[in-house]
């Protein structure tokens, strides 16, 4: 029951947080000069009929304190504002983005935490082997390469030379899983991996480091003493001590995970929400960024969430606070 | 020459004109709240470090403090030395109250009260040069600079029994002797009138005690230094003090000049800290029973009532657990020399023999 | 290790403490900095990332004599020698291009170049902001505690976990993109990372007497801050600084590759590689040596960060230190002669309290 308060209150900080933000985002887009922002909205080659019709259509010319409410009362109904440049409203556009996106994030997480906290646990165990080395060195590497270098690396070596032998299999671009798994997978597999590859590197140092120490630890000793089997050892008493750090890195790392989002999809061509937004820049297309931004927050304070519920089932200590 | 006197809050604080005494501490209380943790910190008891407790030290004059691990007497050091706020009751230096004074009003009274810390290793920063080390006092209150701060900087190592010439060296460089010293150099520094010794020897082989024993003694007959003297170790506290405080989880149970104190204790727990210390003579070691205290030193957040000493004390009857005994000099002994016992030890008599009676 | 360089606990008499002194008066104390340098020195690897860095310097600053040597000025296309017949770029090697072009035919070496001082630039300022500003964040809000540490803890952790992109984008889109908006961004992120380790070794360090002994003479929170904490903090800092340069030009070129940063024609290697995406199918030399370039110069850096903080606790594991901060090995504690650390130290020797 301490659980459930605890999730509203989470629940509730993140309400307040997510409106923090759509609020700073505004102020900061719409809180210029009215000709500025309607210029922006109106596209560079608008004349200045255009322009006066987008600050009427859309209240420009009105107190600040006036757009805002109309832009919470907006928000509260799921309408994210109308996107000039495509002719759409926004909530539609981002929600046919979405499902690259989905796809990415679900697979990249799953594919980086299954490595990470394999390498690392097996590293950890077998420390100082070659495989322990071997590891440590990729370890180093993946740390020290930006996520776009991964992935255009990954398709100059894998994609352009199998493509070329006539292995179609990996493509770019994005096929969703109705058109069928392997599809999917073939579409998906090296986005994949690009987005991991860096954050597993983190994550093996992490868990690694973690491991080893509790390794360390007298109560680990007591354990074997006691005649528990090794694997038992590790995994009952160790991973889950260990763990506990790695799960709170997690909620740290979201915001890079976006970041992470926005470049695989803007390498691979996904078409994303992430590609999406920055394509907007380019277009000056206000609302969509807006959109954008506020589905991060939501999209990080949920994460936040998530971590810290993982977290606290796994420290009985948290569970109270 | 009046000695160092201790006083329960009851009694009438002793009549000494102020002139005498260096520090008067009076009624003091230091409690620490202990507070769950977690989202809401509640208060949910108090660590009772000091509890009503007064002493005094004359110009001039050691006081010894004793008293085991979590007896307060560290706590009670740093109440008077002002680095910790006071719960309640007065700390008066010089004539003056400097009880919870704020931090800009305490800035001289710092000048005439430093301590020396317990250990050489953690006392100094191992980062910084010693000259800036023992220079600190001079550059935090502005009183020299540049080559003059550097000249008495040397002058200071030297009076210690340093090498002026390591004057740039680290302090990892030093052994803990010397660290001591260096130690010693900057509480020395601004020339103060009371310096707090928290154990300044325990940390040190013993060969090398009596070398800063010996030093601190000098200094105080050099410079008029007042000193309190804190430690465990009572052969230690006879050799430096004039007077001596015997402490218990917060509470003074015996005080007084030094002889009485030593020669004929009152309280069973000075008798019992006495008979355990080591006797150069061995026909006397051999002739002595050591009176052995069994139980766990209770802990300062329930501290057991009336005299808190009694789950342990050989002597112990019902009153000891019901009413808590008042510091007062006993029966046949100096009107300096107080107690809080309702059955004092007398002389002659066997305490390790008493064996331990259980007490409900 | 010199004579003096030992501790002697339990083994002095007046004598031999005079002896000591005159041995000692010849060897003239070392500083940590002195000793962390020399350990340095022996470290292969890290002193080869030393050098390739400077070399990296080197060719950035000289980019413009390289760009006269070439006669290929870094904005400047050559259609006709810079590209083939169907428009792609040349290899390396082909025509006096050392690495060949880009797709609109410029010399793909120089415009490496030119982006390393960007990189190197961006690097370096946006890390230097970051510690000083870190560094300041962290001791506060270590000492003060209470209500100061609350607000600023969490304000740091807020700052940690915020996602960079969409704060690029936002400032991108207000702005519009450039390299003060890069900055910007990276200097935001740069002084928490380093402003939370910072706090922790505050906190652990204000529990230490000699911090006591200050507070005892009379020393100001301000004064001890900074005379006291922070000479034991800057070995630390210096770690983090190394190391979060790479993150700093990983950053930049991520942001201009997205678009968000700086625009071509000005060379960066983000947006060398963003163009390069156009290409791979043809000309792979346009991808790899942007890549490599960034490679190089993330790696270096990383191998110089963990050989610096090896060099300053050499207990610490080879090349990767356990986790994110530094954790003491159990069970191999040892003396350090130049106290570098004041947790490790050998007991002292204590007589026992009772007799028989």
């Amino acid at each position: 029951m301490a659980i459930l308060g605890f999730l509203i209150r989470r629940i509730l900080t993140g309400i307040v947080v997510v409106w923090l933000v759509a609020t700073g985002a505004f102020f900061l887009f719409f809180a210029r000069p009215v000709d500025t922002v309607a210029h922006q909205l109106a596209g560079h080659a608008a004349t200045p009929q255009v322009i006066n019709l987008v600050i009427r259509n859309l209240g420009l010319d009105q107190p600040i304190m006036v757009q805002y409410w109309h832009f919470l009362d907006g928000l509260l109904h799921g309408n994210l504002g109308y996107s000039y440049f495509n002719q759409e409203p926004v909530d539609t556009m981002l929600k046919q983005d979405l499902p690259p996106t989905a796809s990415l994030v679900f697979g990249g997480v799953v594919l980086w935490l299954v490595a990470g906290l394999t390498v690392g646990i097996i590293s950890a165990t077998r420390a100082r082997s070659l495989f322990d080395r071997f590891s440590n060195v990729a370890v180093l590497i993946g740390l020290s390469m930006p996520v776009f270098v991964i992935g255009e690396l990954l398709i100059l070596v894998v994609f352009v030379p199998l493509n070329q032998h006539g292995f179609t299999w990996i493509q770019t671009g994005y096929s969703g899983p109705s058109n069928g798994l392997g599809v999917w997978t073939g579409h998906m597999i090296l986005p994949w991996i690009t987005l991991a590859a860096v954050q597993a590197a983190v994550y093996t140092r992490l868990s690694r480091g973690q491991l080893l120490d509790t390794l360390g630890e007298d109560y680990i000793r007591t354990a074997r003493a006691k005649g528990l089997s090794e694997r038992r050892v590790i995994f009952r008493h160790g991973v889950r001590a260990a763990l506990t750090p790695v799960v709170s890195q997690l909620g740290v790392d979201v915001g890079q995970l976006l970041g992470g989002v926005v470049v695989v999809e803007a390498v691979f061509g996904l078409g994303g929400l992430g590609q999406v937004s920055v394509q907007a820049i380019d277009t000056d297309n206000l609302p969509v960024i807006i959109g954008f931004v506020i589905i991060a927050a939501a999209f990080v304070v949920v994460a936040n969430i998530i971590v810290d519920l993982v977290y606290a089932l796994l420290d009985p200590r948290v569970r109270i606070a | 020459m009046s000695e160092p006197r201790a006083s329960t809050g009851t009694a009438s604080t002793p009549a000494v004109a102020a002139g005498d005494d260096l520090v008067r501490v009076e009624n003091l209380v230091k409690h620490f709240p202990v507070r769950t943790g977690g989202l809401i910190r509640r208060t949910v008891g108090q660590v009772q470090a000091v509890d009503d407790v007064s002493l005094s030290i004359p110009r001039g004059k050691t006081l010894g403090l004793v008293g085991e691990t979590g007896s307060g007497k560290s706590t009670f050091a740093r109440c008077v030395a002002g680095l910790i706020p006071v719960t309640s009751g007065k700390v008066i230096f010089d004539g003056r109250d400097i009880t919870n004074l704020s931090r800009g009003a305490m800035r001289p009274v710092r000048r005439e009260i430093q301590m020396i810390f317990q250990d050489p290793y953690s006392s100094l920063n191992p980062r910084r040069r010693v000259g800036a080390i023992i220079g600190d006092p001079f550059a935090i209150h502005n009183t020299a600079t540049g080559a003059e701060r550097k000249r008495q900087v040397q002058e200071l190592m030297e009076r210690v029994g340093l090498n002026p010439e390591h004057y740039n060296r680290f302090p990892a460089e030093f052994s803990g002797g010397q660290r001591q010293r260096i130690g010693v150099a900057r509480a020395l520094a601004l020339k103060p009138k009371l310096i707090i010794c928290d154990e300044p020897v325990s940390a040190l082989d013993v060969s090398i005690q009596a070398q800063v024993l010996n030093l601190l003694a000098d200094l105080q007959r050099d410079y008029g230094l007042s000193y309190l003297f804190i430690a465990h170790d009572l052969e230690v506290v006879r050799h430096v003090s004039d007077s001596v405080a015997v402490m218990y989880l917060g509470r003074i149970g015996e005080s007084g000049p030094k002889d009485p104190v030593y020669n004929s204790p009152r309280h069973p727990y000075t008798a019992a800290l006495l008979s355990a210390a080591p006797a150069a003579d061995p026909e006397t070691a051999a002739a002595r029973q050591r009176i052995i205290l069994t139980g766990d030193v209770p802990s300062p957040i329930d501290p057991p009532s009336g005299c808190r000493f009694h789950p342990r004390c050989p002597k112990a009857e019902a009153v000891c657990s019901q009413q808590e005994p008042p510091l007062e000099a006993k029966a046949g002994d100096v009107a300096t020399h107080l107690a809080a016992c309702h059955f004092p030890v007398q002389a002659g008599e066997n305490l390790a023999a008493a064996g331990r009676s259980e007490l409900t | 290790m010199s004579v003096t360089g030992l501790e002697f606990a339990g083994q002095e008499t007046a004598a031999s403490e005079g002896a000591l002194d005159a041995g000692a008066a010849k060897v003239e104390g070392r500083s940590q900095w002195q000793l962390t340098w020399r350990r340095l020195r022996q470290d292969k690897v890290a002193m080869a990332a030393l050098v390739v860095i400077g070399i990296m310097i080197l060719l950035a600053l000289l980019a413009p004599a390289f760009a006269s040597l070439t006669h290929h000025p870094p904005n400047v296309a050559f259609p006709n020698t810079g590209e083939d017949a169907a428009g792609n770029p040349v290899g390396p090697g082909t025509a006096g291009f050392w690495l060949g072009t880009d797709g609109t035919g410029r010399d793909l070496f120089v415009r490496i170049l030119y982006g390393a001082r960007i990189s190197l630039f961006v690097g370096f300022v946006t890390t230097a902001i970051g510690a000083v500003a870190g560094v300041a964040v962290g001791l506060m809000a270590g000492y003060f505690g209470g209500v100061v540490d609350t607000v600023l803890a969490r304000f740091t952790d807020a700052v940690l976990a915020f996602p960079y992109v969409v704060l690029a984008l936002a400032l991108a889109v207000v702005l519009g993109p450039s390299l003060t908006v890069i900055m910007g961004v990276i200097a935001f992120f740069s002084w928490a990372a380093i402003a939370r380790i910072v706090r922790g070794q505050t906190l652990s360090i204000k529990e230490k007497e000699y911090i006591e002994a200050a507070r005892s003479l009379g020393a100001g929170p301000f004064r001890i801050m900074i005379f006291d904490i922070l000479p034991n903090l800057l070995a630390p800092v210096l770690v983090l600084a190394t190391l979060y340069i790479p993150t700093a030009v990983v950053f930049e070129a991520t942001l201009s590759y997205l678009g968000l940063g700086i625009q071509p024609p000005v060379a960066s290697w983000g947006n060398i590689m963003s163009d390069a995406q156009n290409f791979y199918q043809t000309s792979w030399w346009y991808v790899v040596f942007p890549a490599l370039a960034l490679l190089i110069t993330t790696l270096a850096f990383n191998l110089l960060g963990d050989g610096i903080r090896d060099a300053m606790d050499p207990r610490t594991e080879r090349v990767f230190a356990a986790g994110r901060g530094r954790r003491k090995r159990r069970g191999k504690r040892q003396v350090l002669a130049d106290g570098q650390s004041e947790v490790s130290h050998v007991a002292p020797y204590v007589p026992p309290a009772e007799g028989s």
